[in-house]
């Protein structure tokens, strides 16, 4: 037996529909107290300003996959050299999201998704009627992949990557699609089981 | 040290894949570091090298993407291997399942199995890998039944806060890891 325990988090309003209002996101698991982090464990948060977060102090216990995690997250979203726009990696990102049902990662990534391909109501309809929602064509071929990739047994074929050619991607770009929605397979799963989201308090 | 992705996707240098991953050289670098901190890291912590092995197997097993799951049943105990193929072949289902918290979404629940290793399993792999592996299933095919009892059973079997925050990044790194590796392998077959 472990002395550990799981953590029984404050009174919070568990949000019930997908959104892209800012949830906060409560741990099931003790994070590192500030105060115990070593430089090691600091350095692994990449940006210090997460030592605010609940969910990066709880990563944190094993420092060096958080870093490798963090970095490989970065690139894969705000490298900007060639590929993929951002806009549609965070829809891949978003989709899978949706998905796999993360209500909190779906939110944020619906955030950027619609803040910089400024498709509101698209991304919207996402989130409300899930990944069978009528986009457009282009759109609706990037979600597409993302669930072929998503869903197990996965389908992800060459029908859906002659279908990205047709829409106009490129293989850099095709390529970032499949780092976008399987990065969102790790993401996801270390969101939906270490906690739980809240909404913020208005 | 061999890019596993590269090795297991069949990239080889100079190819056009190989100009592909190199404009994301800080993705690709950092997925194999994500994999060598999993696999060889500096401080194993209270995770045994075979524990790492024998999930990372039971993963890519469940997911049936064959280059991965070679990969990692090459690297398990002999005694572990026969086990945990017919534990596979047991648990391996379609996803993702599961409930949403009650609401409007609820119309979207997908009920499925909540998965439990057999009793010739469970005297195989032992208490400990025996949670592991049920909560594994979970992470795999349906994560967003996940709650705070999942983990009070990690903890219950011997396993630390600290243990289960490096399983828990170890089954969710397969999942992206063997994903790169399918969808990459279909990108290469269309060039």
């Amino acid at each position: 037996m472990s002395t550990d325990k799981t953590l029984t988090p404050p009174p919070h309003t568990e949000p019930v529909v997908f959104t892209r209002d800012m949830l906060d996101w409560l741990p099931w698991l003790e994070p590192m107290a500030e105060a115990d982090m070593t430089e090691h464990h600091i350095r692994s948060l990449v940006d210090a300003a997460r030592v605010k977060s609940p969910y990066f102090r709880l990563l944190a216990r094993d420092p060096d996959v958080l870093e490798a995690r963090t970095r490989t997250d970065k690139d894969i979203f705000y490298n900007p050299e060639a590929g993929l726009p951002r806009a549609e990696r965070e829809l891949a990102a978003a989709a899978t999201s949706r998905l796999n049902g993360c209500i909190y990662c779906a939110s944020v990534h619906a955030r950027f998704a619609a803040t910089y391909s400024k498709r509101i109501d698209d991304v919207q309809r996402l989130l409300d009627e899930g990944v069978d929602a009528k986009l457009d064509e282009r759109w609706e071929a990037i979600v597409a992949a993302s669930v072929a990739l998503t869903t197990l047994p996965m389908t992800f074929g060459k029908d859906h990557v002659e279908r990205l050619r047709a829409v106009g991607l490129d293989d850099a770009a095709i390529a970032d699609l499949i780092g976008a929605a399987s990065f969102f397979n790790w993401a996801n799963r270390l969101m939906l089981s270490l906690g739980v989201p809240a909404t913020q308090p208005k | 040290m061999t890019d596993v992705i590269d090795s297991l996707v069949g990239i080889s240098p100079g190819s056009k894949l190989d100009a592909i991953r190199a404009q994301r050289s800080e993705a690709r670098k950092h997925a194999q570091a994500s994999y060598t901190s999993l696999f060889e890291p500096k401080d194993r912590g209270g995770v045994s090298t075979d524990e790492r092995h024998a999930v990372a197997s039971f993963v890519a097993g469940l997911h049936g993407e064959p280059k991965t799951d070679a990969y990692y049943a090459a690297k398990l105990p002999a005694n572990l291997r026969t086990a945990i193929a017919t534990e596979v072949s047991a648990a391996k289902t379609k996803g993702p399942y599961g409930h949403f918290p009650k609401g409007p979404l609820s119309v979207e629940d997908a009920p499925g199995p909540t998965w439990k290793v057999s009793d010739a399993g469970r005297a195989a792999l032992g208490a400990r890998l025996t949670a592991a592996f049920e909560h594994t299933h979970m992470l795999v095919f349906h994560p967003r039944d996940a709650s705070a009892a999942s983990l009070q059973s990690l903890l219950d079997a011997g396993w630390s806060t600290d243990d289960i925050v490096t399983v828990s990044q170890l089954v969710s790194f397969l999942s992206y890891q063997i994903r790169v590796v399918a969808g990459l392998g279909v990108l290469a077959s269309t060039l």
